[in-house]
């Protein structure tokens, strides 16, 4: 009994080192079953070579009947611009982001 | 001072403690005052049996000694319509005189004696006092642990550190760093990245507590954080990238030396608090705010020592040099911070070097190395010269911007030997350049400290990150109060 008080009485009070913001969760949406007819966004991260690989995942797309937007980081070191963000997402269904080195 | 004030009792105001010689010596005189006809009150700190020649308030939460900012007994102040008139402390016959207008008051007495230390500033009691007089400013959350828990495991269980213990930020321990500065705990400093959250005050001091910081060094964790917290720094980029870098702090001005920075043996190490928990500090804000934490946003490859703190300051007084500061544009004499995205420091030896000119081609030949012999202008790098090797230049008078330029022009390099494939290296600079000179830093690339202990012929260089707009550039900030 003695234990039990012990465990629930109070210690060291301290303030909290974080920004205590608890991130929004999102479900994810379903997997398409299919491009064809879709607009696939290829966001290029400004790494050297990334390019190349999405020249070639623009040519399998395309074999499958999706329509490609081609988007390109100003740096691959910042964040991509909030204007840039808001375009894909208001012209794509999908977006592939390429990390390339 | 707050609500909690008692107010001043009109007339004369005495406060003591038992605990102390010079108020046993006066306490014959306080019963001559009241007898005098003069309207006294005397609080009393620490027995409230003390004094026995008259009565007395017992100061037991020490309130009326705190908030009447009594930093030594005897204390004897004159009060008319709650206004403080006059103040003495400690024994001094002519102000005791004076004040209680008794002018034959202690004859019997020496003319000085020193009092004791109030109990209000008793460095044992004083921040208890603090949490318990201040109209605490606090909006974080309060993290009450259990008495079984270990605070330190607790607070690496919830991800808190940067894998050192760190110190529990208590409202005791927050609210004494916060005397350190004078901006409001609310105030925001800036957006830490990656998460882009508002940086207030508290939550610098707090993170400051954690790393062992002291209430001075606060407004150099606050500049510095000003700083890397710029998109010219790029913080979120430093972290996400694979190299290893973090923020290299170089700290400038009298006030490094006034908070006991280390500019000299050791100057990169272990040893000094104040080097060591200033960069620590910083980084566990960004972690712990900013949410920049490895293995999340930081995507290091191999990372390095000094992401858990690298901060140093320059040796100004030593330098043959101007300072780093002062290149940067910050008036001699101010308290500056800059901030670079570095690596760890790599040694230059030249123990043989006898000139400024033959030191030149060794420094040269080392910077050359910077990430890769055949990449150029594209990594800054900081070189940081030793007393040994600066008297070499001092001695021939050579400046801040004679070594920077000869650095520079000695660096360049043909075209040929830097393009990808030649001399059997696939890295290197893009073909189209084979026929250009190139140096291995752009203007402004090489940021000269001057740093070190007074023996060893050797220099540092810090290499950096990817430049200018497409990665980080330095920072500079005037370090505030």
């Amino acid at each position: 009994m003695t234990y039990l008080l012990a465990m629930t009485s109070a210690g060291l009070t301290i303030l909290d080192p974080t920004n205590e913001s608890i991130p929004a969760t999102r479900q994810l949406l379903s997997r398409p079953v299919s491009v064809s007819g879709l607009t696939v966004g290829l966001l290029d991260i400004s790494k050297p070579r990334g390019n190349v690989f999405l020249d070639r995942v623009e040519e399998l797309l395309i074999s499958r009947g999706a329509k490609v937007l081609r988007f390109s980081k100003p740096t691959f070191t910042k964040p991509a611009p909030v204007d840039m963000r808001h375009e894909i997402a208001m012209q794509c269904n999908l977006v592939i982001e390429a990390l390339a080195d | 001072m707050t609500s909690h004030a008692p107010k001043l009792p009109d007339g004369l105001v005495v406060v003591v403690k038992r605990d102390c010689a010079t108020c046993q010596m006066v306490e014959p005189l306080l019963a001559l005052v009241a007898a005098s006809g003069a309207n006294l009150t005397v609080y009393t700190q620490d027995d409230p049996t003390f004094p026995e020649s008259v009565s007395a308030i017992y100061d037991s939460n020490l309130a009326f000694s705190w908030h009447h900012s009594i930093d030594t007994v005897p204390t004897l102040i004159t009060v008319v319509n709650g206004k403080e008139t006059d103040r003495t402390f400690g024994w001094s016959r002519t102000d005791w005189q004076r004040l209680t207008g008794l002018d034959d008051l202690g004859e019997d007495l020496p003319v000085m004696r020193p009092g004791c230390g109030s109990m209000s500033v008793d460095p044992d009691l004083v921040d208890a006092l603090r949490v318990a007089f201040t109209d605490t400013p606090f909006t974080s959350r309060h993290v009450e642990f259990s008495t079984n828990e270990d605070e330190f495991e607790a607070m690496y269980a919830r991800g808190w550190t940067d894998g050192l213990p760190v110190v529990p930020p208590t409202p005791e321990r927050v609210l004494r760093m916060l005397t350190g500065t004078t901006r409001a705990p609310q105030d925001v400093v800036a957006i830490a990245p990656p998460n882009l959250v508002e940086l207030t005050v508290e939550k610098i001091a707090i993170n400051a507590v954690m790393a062992g910081c002291l209430p001075e060094y606060l407004p150099w964790v606050i500049a510095a954080l000003e700083a890397v917290c710029t998109d010219t720094f790029n913080m979120h980029g430093v972290l996400a990238t694979t190299m290893p870098v973090g923020p290299v702090i170089i700290c400038n001005g009298p006030a490094t030396r006034a908070i006991g920075m280390n500019s000299g043996m050791n100057a990169f190490g272990q040893g000094n608090r104040a080097n060591n928990t200033i960069g620590r500090a910083v980084q566990l804000t960004i972690r712990n705010v900013g949410g920049g934490r490895p293995g999340e946003v930081d995507r290091a490859t191999h990372g390095n020592p000094g992401k858990i703190s690298f901060c140093f300051a320059e040796d100004e007084i030593g330098s043959p040099f101007t300072s780093l500061a002062t290149e940067r544009g910050v008036t001699p004499g101010q308290n500056a911070v800059t901030v670079f995205a570095g690596e760890g420091p790599r040694c230059v030896v030249d123990q043989l070097a006898r000139t400024a000119d033959e030191l030149t081609n060794s420094l040269v030949a080392c910077l050359q190395t910077v990430h890769h012999p055949k990449l150029v202008i594209g990594f800054d790098a900081i070189l940081t010269i030793s007393p040994d090797h600066g008297r070499l230049f001092a001695e021939e008078g050579w400046t801040r911007e004679h070594l920077i330029a000869q650095l520079i022009e000695r660096s360049r390099t043909p075209g040929d030997q830097l393009v990808r494939g030649a001399r059997g290296m696939a890295e290197g600079i893009p073909p189209h350049l084979h026929d250009a000179t190139l140096p291995k830093f752009r203007p402004g690339g090489i940021l000269l400290t001057f740093a070190g202990g007074g023996a060893g012929l050797f220099s540092s260089i810090i290499a950096g990150w990817a430049n200018s707009a497409i990665g980080s550039d330095p920072v500079t900030r005037i370090v505030g109060s």
